[in-house]
C-alpha cells in the first residue's frame, strides 16, 4: 500500500503521464498489492476455502458500498444503512417467527420469498423517508440520516425488546422454511450472496452507465443547479439515490439473518463508515459527481482482504483499525495528487499552446 | 509635482500571463500604473480586463511574468497582502456579506476592537458614517447589506475600498449599476482621491466616461495590451480601433425575413424580492416566431429574473405564458422544457455547464430521453447527435469525450447553446450569450442566432451591450428597476432612447449621453 506514493517521488516531465495512470489505477494496485502481500504473509490465504469465505464478507460491504457511491455521486451521504441492515433484519426474523397478526383470530404467515420482497420493501421505505427529508424537508443530507440511524435502530432494538430473534428455521406447515438459502445456499459452487452481488453491481454498473437516471445522478453531484436548469428532476433522483441505498441495506440484513439463522437488532453498527470508505477507497469524490460502482467494488475488496488478511496474520485488531484508517488516508491524499498533477499538465499543454 | 504627463509610476506589470483551465486570459500583458492619476483599462468582455487586475490586487497570482511595486519585486499570495501594501480593490462581482451590516462588511477583516478584543460596534459604525457621508448615498451603516439596492451595494463596496487608504485603488466596473446622479457622486471622490495622489485603475465599458475621468489609457484585446497612451492624445476612434481590431465587429447581417406568426407571450409576470418590492415588475411582451427581441438593461434590471420566472425557477412568481398561443399551465423547468422552452444562462459555470462531465454529457443532457429507448441510452444516436451538434456550432474540440472545463470560455458557451438546441426548443432564452468570450466566438454566436431565427425559432436575448442589441435585434425592449420601459421597433431605436429608457427609476432624470462608440 504505502509504496503506491513513494513512487511520486521524482516528477519529471516524461514521468508525468506514466504517474498519473499509476495514480488512476492506484486501487487497483492496491488489491493486487495486498492479494501478494498476504498470500505471502498468511498461509492458507489461498485456498479456496479462505477465498470464498473473504468474499462473502466482502460481499456484505461491497453492496453497502454500492448504494453509497450513488448518494455520494449526487453530493450527499447515507448514515443511516447501518441501521437499516439491522432493522431488516429484525423485520424478517419476525415475519418467519411470528408472521402479522391480524387482530381477529388469524395470523398471516408469509413464504421465505415474500419475506424477502417485504424486507426489500421496508428498506426502500426507509431510503425513501431519507430522500423525502433531503428534497422536501430540506434537511442537510448528513442530518436526515443521522436521525433515521437512530431512529431505525430504535425501532431494531424495540421489536424484540433488545432481544434476538433466534432460530429461523420456520416451520414446514406453515411453508416458511428454506430461509437460510441466502445466507449459505450455493449456486454452481459460489455462495448465493455473491450471485446476488454480481447481479446487483452489473444492474448498478449499467444504471451509472447506459440510462438517462445514472446520467443525471453524475449531473445532480456535478452541478446541481445547471442539472436543474438543464430539466433533470433533481429531487426524483435524489429520492432514487436513497431508496437504491436503503434497497441495498435490506439485501445485506436479510443475507446475514439468513447466514446467522437469527436476527439481532444490533446487527450492522457502523457499517455505514465500511461503505463510505469503500467507495472513497474505490475513487468516489466526496464532493460529488465522480465515482464508479467498479471502482467501489475494487475498494470493498481492499478493505475486506486487509482487515481478513491482517486477522490470519494474528495482527491484533486495534492496530487492524489504525492501519485501515491509514490506508484510507493516503488513498484520498493520492486522489488529490493526481488530480493537481492533471490539472498541471493540462495547464502546461495550454500555456504552451496559448 | 512636475509636469502633468511625467506622473511617477507606482506600479509596474512585466510579461505577466494567466492562465486558467480552459483558457488563457492574459498573455505577456505589460501594464504601468501612474501616482495620482485615473489609469484607465479597456477591451471587450472577457479581454483580460478583470483577470488582470485580480492579478494585481493578489486574488490571483499570475503564471508567469513579474510585479513592480515602487520598483521593487513582489509577489502577492493574497488579496490581504496586497491590502497591506496599499493596494485596494472594488469588485465586479460585488464580494460582500450579504448578512452583514454595512459597516461589518467596510471594516470585515480588520475589526476595530476594544481592549478585550471585542469589536467596537459604535466605533465602527461612526467611521463608516463618514466614508458613507462622502458618497452621499443616504446609506445607514446599520443597514443589512442584502437589503441594499444593488447600485447602493457597490457604493457599499466603493466605500469599502476607498476607507482601506490604499495607495492604489482598484475599480472594475464601479458604476453599472449606478443611476446618473450616483455616478456623478462617484467622480468626485474619484477626484478627491486622485488630488490626495492615490493611483486610481478604472475599469469601465462606457466609453463617455473613461474619456472624461481617464488621464491614461490602456486598452486590452483578448488578453493582449494592445495601446497605452495618455487619453488627450486619444480619441474614441483610437479606443475602438484598439479595442477590436482593424475589422469591426461581425454581428452577422439580417437576412430580411419577416417573423411569422406569435409564438409566445409573457403577461404580467411578477416575481416578488425576499426584501419586499419586485424584481420583476408586471412585465409582459409578446414574441413572434423567427424574431430576435433584444432585452436591454442595467445589472440588476431584473432581465435574467424575469427569464427564471419564465423558465419556472421560481415557484412563486406570478402571470402567465403562452406557447403558439397556448397557456403553460406547467410550472416546473422540466416540463416547460418539454413545451419548448430554453435557456442559455448568463453564468456559464455556475448554471450552464457540469463542469467536470464530457462535452457530450453536457451537449445530450437535456435532451437524454430523446436519444433512450424505455430506460437504455442508445449510445450511436447520442454520438451522431454531438457529432452533428459540434459540427452545426462549429465546437472547437478534439474528442467529446474531454471534459468541457479544457474548452475556451467561446466553446463552452456553445456547448451551452448546444445543449439547449438539443431540446429542440420553440423559444430560445439567451442571457448574455456573447459574456466573456472571444471576438470569433461571438461571431460564431451571433451568426447561429440569425440562422436559428431563420429557421423559425423565437429568441429572447438579454444584453448590457449597447451595440449588441442594436444590431442583432429586430425589436428592443428596455428593463429598468424590474420593468418594463420601453419597446422599440429596430428602424426607431437609438442609443440614447435605449439608454434613457434604461435609466428610468433610477433616480433623477439622466444626463443625455453622446453616442460615442459608432
Amino acid at each position: 500500500m504505502t509504496d503506491i506514493p513513494a513512487k511520486a517521488a521524482a516528477p519529471s516531465a516524461s514521468s508525468g503521464s506514466v504517474l498519473l495512470t499509476l495514480m488512476k489505477l492506484r486501487t487497483f494496485i492496491a488489491l493486487i498489492a495486498v492479494l501478494i502481500f498476504f498470500s505471502i504473509a498468511a498461509p492458507n490465504f489461498l485456498s479456496t476455502a479462505n477465498l470464498i469465505l473473504m468474499s462473502k464478507h466482502v460481499a456484505l460491504n461491497a453492496f453497502l458500498a454500492m448504494g453509497m457511491t450513488f448518494v455520494i455521486i449526487t453530493g450527499g451521504i447515507d448514515l443511516s444503512v447501518g441501521s437499516i441492515v439491522g432493522l431488516c433484519g429484525m423485520v424478517a426474523g419476525y415475519l418467519v417467527l411470528n408472521g402479522i397478526d391480524l387482530q381477529i383470530g388469524y395470523t398471516i404467515y408469509f413464504n421465505v420469498f415474500e419475506i424477502a420482497l417485504i424486507t426489500l420493501a421496508v428498506g426502500i421505505l426507509i431510503g425513501a423517508i431519507n430522500g423525502l427529508l433531503i428534497t422536501r424537508l430540506n434537511v442537510a443530507p448528513f442530518i436526515a440520516t443521522l436521525g433515521v440511524l437512530y431512529v431505525a435502530r430504535g425501532l431494531a432494538l424495540l421489536s424484540s425488546d433488545g432481544r434476538t430473534f433466534p432460530n429461523l428455521v420456520g416451520k414446514p406447515e406453515l411453508g416458511t422454511t428454506g430461509f437460510g438459502f441466502l445466507g449459505a445456499g450455493r449456486l454452481l459452487g459460489l455462495p448465493v450472496a455473491i450471485w446476488i452481488l454480481i447481479v446487483v453491481a452489473l444492474g448498478a454498473a449499467y444504471l451509472a452507465k447506459y440510462t438517462p437516471l445514472g446520467r443525471h445522478i453524475f449531473a445532480v453531484g456535478g452541478n446541481e443547479r445547471a442539472s436543474r436548469i438543464s430539466g433533470v428532476r433533481v429531487n426524483m433522483v435524489k429520492m432514487f439515490v436513497y431508496m437504491f441505498s436503503g434497497f441495498c441495506a435490506a439485501i445485506v440484513g436479510l443475507i446475514i439473518s439468513s447466514e446467522l439463522m437469527a436476527s439481532h437488532p444490533a446487527t450492522g453498527e457502523s457499517f455505514e463508515l465500511n461503505a463510505i470508505a469503500a467507495a472513497v477507497l474505490g475513487g468516489t469524490s466526496m464532493s460529488g459527481g465522480r465515482g464508479t460502482i467498479g471502482g467501489t467494488i475494487v475498494g470493498a475488496f481492499v478493505i475486506g482482504i486487509l482487515s481478513d488478511g491482517l486477522v490470519m496474520m494474528g495482527v491484533s485488531s486495534f492496530w487492524q483499525m489504525v492501519i485501515k484508517g491509514l490506508v484510507i488516508i493516503v488513498a484520498v491524499v493520492v486522489d488529490q495528487a493526481q488530480r493537481r498533477l492533471q490539472q498541471r499538465v493540462t495547464l502546461m499543454q495550454m500555456a504552451k499552446a496559448g | 509635482m512636475s509636469a502633468i504627463a511625467e506622473r511617477e509610476i507606482i506600479l509596474k506589470l512585466e510579461d505577466v500571463s494567466k492562465v486558467y483551465s480552459g483558457t488563457v486570459a492574459v498573455k505577456r500583458a505589460n501594464f504601468e500604473v501612474r501616482k495620482g492619476a485615473v489609469n484607465v483599462l479597456v477591451g471587450e468582455n472577457g479581454a483580460g480586463k478583470s483577470t488582470l487586475m485580480k492579478i494585481i490586487a493578489g486574488v490571483e497570482r499570475p503564471t508567469a511574468g513579474r510585479i513592480l511595486l515602487e520598483g521593487e519585486e513582489v509577489s502577492f499570495s493574497s488579496s490581504g497582502d496586497a491590502v497591506n501594501r496599499g493596494i485596494g480593490m472594488v469588485f465586479q462581482e460585488l464580494n460582500l456579506f450579504g448578512n452583514m451590516s454595512v459597516a461589518e462588511n467596510i471594516f470585515a477583516t480588520r475589526e476595530i476592537t476594544n481592549r478585550f478584543g471585542k469589536i467596537d460596534r459604535k466605533e465602527q459604525e461612526n467611521r463608516a458614517a463618514e466614508f458613507l457621508e462622502r458618497l452621499q448615498a443616504g446609506i445607514r451603516p446599520d443597514m443589512l447589506v442584502e437589503d441594499l439596492r444593488i447600485g447602493q451595494q457597490q457604493l457599499v463596496e466603493i466605500a469599502k475600498a476607498v476607507s482601506l487608504d490604499a495607495r492604489i485603488l482598484i475599480m472594475d466596473e464601479p458604476t453599472s449599476a449606478l443611476s446618473a446622479a450616483e455616478v456623478e457622486i462617484l467622480f468626485k471622490v474619484i477626484a478627491d482621491l486622485k488630488a490626495r495622489g492615490v493611483a486610481i485603475v478604472y475599469i469601465s465599458h462606457r466609453l463617455e466616461e473613461l474619456i472624461r475621468i481617464g488621464d491614461y489609457i490602456t486598452v486590452l484585446r483578448d488578453g493582449r495590451i494592445t495601446g497605452q497612451e495618455e487619453m488627450k492624445n486619444v480619441d474614441t476612434q483610437w479606443i475602438v480601433r484598439q479595442m477590436i481590431g482593424s475589422d469591426a465587429k461581425d454581428f452577422a447581417k439580417a437576412d430580411g425575413h419577416l417573423p411569422g406568426e406569435e409564438i409566445f407571450r409573457a403577461e404580467e409576470i411578477c416575481l416578488p424580492r425576499p426584501t419586499g418590492g419586485l424584481a420583476v415588475d408586471h412585465v409582459s411582451l409578446s414574441l413572434r416566431a423567427g424574431e430576435i427581441l433584444g432585452i436591454y438593461g442595467l445589472m440588476g434590471a431584473g432581465r435574467s429574473e424575469l427569464f427564471d420566472c419564465i423558465m419556472g425557477r421560481h415557484g412563486h412568481s406570478t402571470g402567465a405564458i403562452f406557447i403558439g398561443g397556448k397557456q403553460v399551465r406547467e410550472r416546473d423547468t422540466t416540463r416547460r422544457i418539454r413545451r419548448g422552452l430554453a435557456l442559455i444562462p448568463e453564468d456559464r459555470q455556475r448554471e450552464g455547464l457540469v463542469s467536470i462531465l464530457s462535452v457530450a454529457s453536457n451537449l445530450t443532457l437535456a435532451s437524454l430521453s430523446r436519444f433512450a429507448r424505455l430506460f437504455h441510452i442508445r449510445g450511436a444516436d447520442e454520438r451522431q447527435a454531438v457529432t452533428q451538434m459540434v459540427r452545426e456550432l462549429a465546437i472547437k474540440v478534439a474528442d467529446p469525450a474531454q471534459e468541457v472545463s479544457s474548452l475556451s470560455g467561446g466553446n463552452q458557451q456553445k456547448v451551452v447553446i448546444g445543449k439547449a438546441l438539443l431540446t429542440e426548443p420553440k423559444v430560445l432564452l439567451m442571457d448574455e450569450p456573447s459574456r466573456g468570450i472571444d471576438v470569433g466566438a461571438k461571431a460564431d454566436v451571433f451568426r447561429t442566432m440569425r440562422k436559428l431565427s431563420r429557421d423559425g425559432l423565437g429568441i429572447l436575448f438579454a444584453t448590457s451591450d449597447l451595440d449588441e442589441v442594436m444590431a442583432l435585434s429586430d425589436r428592443i425592449a428596455v428593463m429598468s428597476n424590474g420593468k418594463l420601459t420601453g419597446m422599440f421597433e429596430r428602424a426607431e431605436a437609438t442609443e440614447a432612447a435605449l439608454v434613457a429608457a434604461s435609466a428610468l427609476g433610477h433616480g433623477p432624470a439622466p444626463r443625455t449621453e453622446s453616442t460615442a462608440h459608432d
